[in-house]
């Protein structure tokens, strides 16, 4: 009894605005999922990738930079994209405590993105668009989860 | 009543478990196609490409029947019969080996360069890994400006020692490794590529295609088998 009403009152404090904040987050989050589960399946099949012939692809995914030891970073993305996105769900349908979470997920994903640019722009010199557009993801979530907060 | 609550507190979880199953079957589909077109290479062919030194040789050392390419990494019909040779090595087994040789045009902007970047990765026993990457990716760096760039990375992506390959690439002993294939596919009378040779017998130009290819391969284990 006790948990029910915990639910329904945590899901009646969210004002529609966050909801849809939060389905829009998932949204994105999905977007994101696609492109990263699409370089894992690149990564651990071994093939590589044209990029419409610019080898910049090549460079970048094909850098010791795009792993974690012998995990590829895309799928330590993939894993953090489907938080996101979980996180993202749970706090649209009113549980408050995935809000934290998705926060702090959010901006770590946020820090990493920075030093991967960071990475392209000034070390390897070259940018591959599949890792860009998964940077362009996480400044949409960011930006959205700021602005669901900001009053 | 209580079963729509019931239904909202679980809808969540059936997203979640939706989007991660959904993900898990479309990345292991990805995974499985990609595979198929990926560079393969079985252990015991490994062992008979190294044992043969210099020579790049695919398959069993006691196949019957042996093909013997000379090929241009540029050249487009070279390509468009890679994928169905590696078929055929496939299908035949331990009944066939596979030679291949470089017998790269001027014609062709980067085919010296293609040549040279197969050699520098056989120097560190993956040229068949560059060899069926040269072929598969040859609409891209064929076109590309920025070709080194793109072979270099190329030896990244099979694992190579990329400044190792850099250095080789350029060295005097994958010219002539180069040279010398060329120098053999003249004494031969090539002319064209691809040029096939089965067990020695040169296969006419316009039986470079799958079947008549697979034919001629049957032919050469009859006789083998007579004999």
């Amino acid at each position: 009894m006790k948990n029910k009403r915990a639910t329904s009152a945590s899901a009646a404090a969210i004002p529609r605005s966050q909801i849809v904040v939060y389905c829009l987050v998932a949204l994105i989050s999905l977007a994101g999922l696609a492109d990263a589960t699409y370089l894992t399946a690149q990564a651990f099949s071994g093939e590589t990738m044209v990029c419409g012939g610019s080898p910049d692809c090549f460079k970048v995914l094909g850098s010791p930079y795009a792993h974690l030891g012998s995990v590829p970073l895309a799928l330590v993305g993939a894993i953090a994209y489907f938080i996101v996105f979980s996180f993202a769900i749970l706090a649209a349908f009113g549980y408050a405590k995935m809000r934290r979470f998705l926060l702090i997920t959010v901006w770590s994903m946020f820090a990493v993105t920075l030093w991967l640019l960071y990475t392209q722009a000034f070390i390897l010199h070259a940018f591959c668009r599949y890792c860009l557009f998964s940077a362009a993801m996480v400044f949409l979530l960011a930006g959205l989860i700021v602005a669901s907060r900001s009053p | 009543m209580s079963s729509s609550k019931a239904i909202k507190s679980f809808l969540p979880f059936v997203i979640i478990g939706v989007v991660a199953a959904l993900t898990i079957t479309i990345g292991a589909m990805l995974y499985r196609a990609k595979r198929v077109a990926a560079v393969t290479m079985s252990k015991e062919q490994t062992v008979a490409a190294q044992a043969t030194g210099s020579v790049h040789v695919r398959g069993s050392v006691d196949a019957p029947v042996t093909l013997e390419e000379f090929g241009d990494f540029q050249c487009p019909p070279c390509g468009r019969l890679a994928e169905p040779l590696q078929q055929i090595e496939k299908d035949y087994g331990s009944r066939l080996r596979v030679i291949f040789r470089n017998f790269p045009f001027t014609t062709h902007e980067h085919a010296h360069e293609a040549a040279y970047a197969a050699e520098a990765a056989g120097l560190q026993g993956r040229f068949w890994e560059m060899h069926d990457l040269l072929y598969r990716e040859q609409a891209a760096w064929a076109k590309s400006k920025e070709v080194q760039t793109l072979f270099e990375a190329y030896s990244g992506m099979i694992h190579l020692d990329v400044e190792r390959f850099k250095k080789d690439m350029a060295s005097e002993r994958v010219k002539e490794k180069v040279e010398s294939d060329r120098k053999r596919g003249e004494a031969l009378g090539v002319k064209n590529t691809p040029t096939i040779f089965i067990n020695n017998e040169s296969v006419p130009p316009t039986s470079l295609n799958p079947t008549a290819l697979r034919a001629a391969i049957d032919a050469a284990l009859r006789e083998k088998k007579g004999s």
